[in-house]
């Protein structure tokens, strides 16, 4: 009984997360309908405006519509955090494969390397990496996936030596499949849902450090509506118009808590062996 | 007498197994500083453009082209790559990693200079953390799928999602501009640690409280608790000495994991608060453009995480009697 209710719960958390993610989603790829005006218009005659019916959630310091940056914002953070998490796994999924697979000095090359870039806490060396490249949105992307993909390269690794080990691997070599049917057909097609269930699990902790390194003037620049860098220019602005800081924050921290949850959900279905 | 001759013995052989394996792990360190040492040496090899013209451009006069070549001569840029690193490893390991461009000082002078600020920053986050964190995950395993349970879950899930760089704007708004409790910004007395510590611990006081729960209603179930309880201990006592240490236990190591997450939050806290630390001055360095400094902190970053996980690793031994008797390792 205790069980079906906790059951329920995480149902329920799951829908919550995966309605938050498809808002956003939808805001994100409607924006260009959905704001109100030019996110990028300055207009220094009605700077700081309270909200109202044609700003609904009022002016920024330069004019600027804050409910259009928003929902541009929205389209900024979602792209480059699932494009930074397809190029991680672009390099990570093939390495982490060969390193499993092959086994032996192959692996044991590969995980040095990966043991190396591991020794660094991931934040600082990529801030590290987007500073020395000089502050901007690519070199932050670059530095994240130059940080990044060495631990979902360890993880797949680890899926890849679980799954060697099954007998329906040991079936298909017995039968005298190719490797690159084994890997291809077999390996590839079982780490897939673990693998995914993990990558909506980062998402969200890469939007996070794409906007706090915006946020430190490491990524994306001004005018570029992010909600990291909205967050910044409001500092200067909390004793006169505190509301300023109020709307990213609550954005970010909306939309991780939708990909946090959708997340849990699909790793407890994927616990459950629900498809 | 018997029992204690016996006592005596394991403690020796459980002394001389641990000073094997603090040996063990230390040798296994040195490939990964190894490592480290050869990223940060590349690291400065990212920078578009040539370091010796970097260097005299700091001034802002075009360098002429035999002032750059003889400042590459100087730098020993000419050398094959893995001369200039030899020597940049045999200076680093004589604590010296050159000179900061914008400041004129040495950077590993500064960067110890400023490392207590961080480090008391990051103690203060780890008493918070631990206030935060212990009480309530004791009380979500007591009162299991209580409501205390239940809001402390809804936490977990909000603190996990919480962008530190807005909480701290918030807690300043709150805290210090509205009721002007704290000081904004800056170190100054005891105050002044309160609101970055709270901001830095938050994040993490989710994970803490769900791992000390779940290893409390794990140590809960054990044998030795029926056993403590069938004595007639008192609830406190079974809770607080018998439960509670083998529930810590996952709790210093995942501390190993998170010291790492610990330092790196620090750059946005200390940038945030004025805080006079490492991760602010490395921030600072970095819109000076100034590579020397860039580099020295990640190094000396890396081989602080690196220590620190050493010790959490000897100390995890030391603390769990399971691990000593066990097996030879």
């Amino acid at each position: 009984m205790k069980k079906q209710a906790e059951n329920a719960w995480q149902k329920a958390f799951f829908w919550i997360g995966a309605s938050i993610v498809g808002g956003a989603v939808l805001i994100g790829l409607f924006a260009p309908y959905l704001m109100p005006s030019d996110p990028y218009l300055i207009r220094l005659d009605i700077r700081l405006s309270p909200p109202s019916l044609a700003y609904p959630l009022g002016t920024d310091p330069m004019g600027r519509c804050v409910l259009s940056r928003l929902i541009a914002g929205t389209r900024t953070s979602l792209f480059y955090s699932v494009l930074v998490l397809g190029a991680v796994l672009l390099i990570s999924v093939p390495i982490g494969l060969l390193a499993g697979y092959a086994g032996g000095r192959t692996d044991h090359m590969i995980m040095r390397v990966i043991d190396m870039v591991l020794a660094f806490p991931s934040l600082i060396l990529s801030l590290a990496i987007a500073g020395l490249l000089g502050p901007s949105l690519p070199n932050l992307l670059l530095a994240f996936v130059l940080v990044w993909w060495a631990g979902y390269a360890r993880i797949v690794r680890g899926l890849v030596l679980q799954i060697k080990e099954m007998d329906y691997i040991r079936a298909a070599r017995a039968c005298g499949t190719s490797h690159w049917q084994m890997v291809l057909r077999h390996i590839i097609r079982n780490a897939a849902r673990p693998m995914l269930v993990l990558a909506s699990l980062e998402i969200g902790s890469i939007l996070l450090s794409i906007s706090g390194l915006s946020f430190l003037g490491l990524g994306a620049q001004p005018p570029i509506p992010e909600w990291g860098v909205m967050l910044n220019d409001s500092r200067a602005y909390m004793q006169t118009a505190p509301r300023l800081m109020l709307f990213p924050g609550l954005a970010i921290m909306t939309v991780v808590t939708g990909f946090n949850l959708l997340g849990e959900g699909l790793r407890s279905a994927d616990r459950r062996g629900v498809r | 007498m018997l029992l204690r001759c016996y006592k005596n013995s394991y403690s020796e052989w459980g002394s001389v197994m641990m000073i094997k394996y603090a040996v063990q792990r230390l040798l296994q360190a040195i490939p990964v500083l190894f490592g480290i040492s050869l990223i940060s040496f590349g690291l400065i090899r990212v920078t578009p453009g040539d370091p010796a013209e970097i260097m005299l451009r700091s001034d802002g006069i075009q360098p002429s082209p035999e002032a750059v070549a003889a400042i590459r001569a100087q730098l020993g840029l000419d050398e094959p790559l893995f001369m200039q690193y030899g020597r940049w490893l045999w200076r680093v390991l004589h604590l010296d990693m050159g000179i900061s461009f914008s400041s004129g000082h040495s950077v590993a002078e500064e960067l110890l200079s400023r490392f207590p600020a961080t480090l008391y920053l990051a103690a203060s986050a780890v008493v918070i953390l631990l206030i935060l964190a212990l009480p309530v995950g004791i009380a979500s395993a007591m009162f299991r799928g209580g409501w205390i349970d239940r809001i402390s879950r809804a936490a977990v899930i909000i603190s996990a999602a919480m962008p530190g760089y807005w909480l701290g704007l918030l807690l300043i708004y709150y805290g210090a501009v509205k009721v002007r409790w704290f000081p904004v910004t800056g170190m100054d007395g005891y105050s002044s640690v309160l609101l970055p510590a709270f901001t830095l611990s938050f994040g993490m006081a989710g994970t803490y409280v769900r791992l000390i729960r779940t290893g409390l209603i794990d140590a809960l179930g054990q044998n030795y608790i029926l056993s403590a309880r069938a004595r007639g201990l008192r609830e406190t006592v079974v809770i607080g000495s018998h439960a509670l240490r083998n529930a810590l236990l996952p709790v210093i190591t995942l501390f190993g994991i998170h010291f790492s997450h610990l330092l790196g939050g620090a750059v946005i806290v200390e940038t945030i608060f004025a805080w006079p630390g490492i991760g602010k001055y490395a921030v600072d360095a970095i819109f000076a453009k100034d590579y020397r400094v860039i580099q020295g902190y990640v190094l000396f970053m890396a081989v602080v995480v690196v220590t620190v996980n050493l010790l959490v690793d000897i100390g995890y031994k030391m603390l769990d009697p399971r691990i000593r008797l066990g097996s030879s390792a």
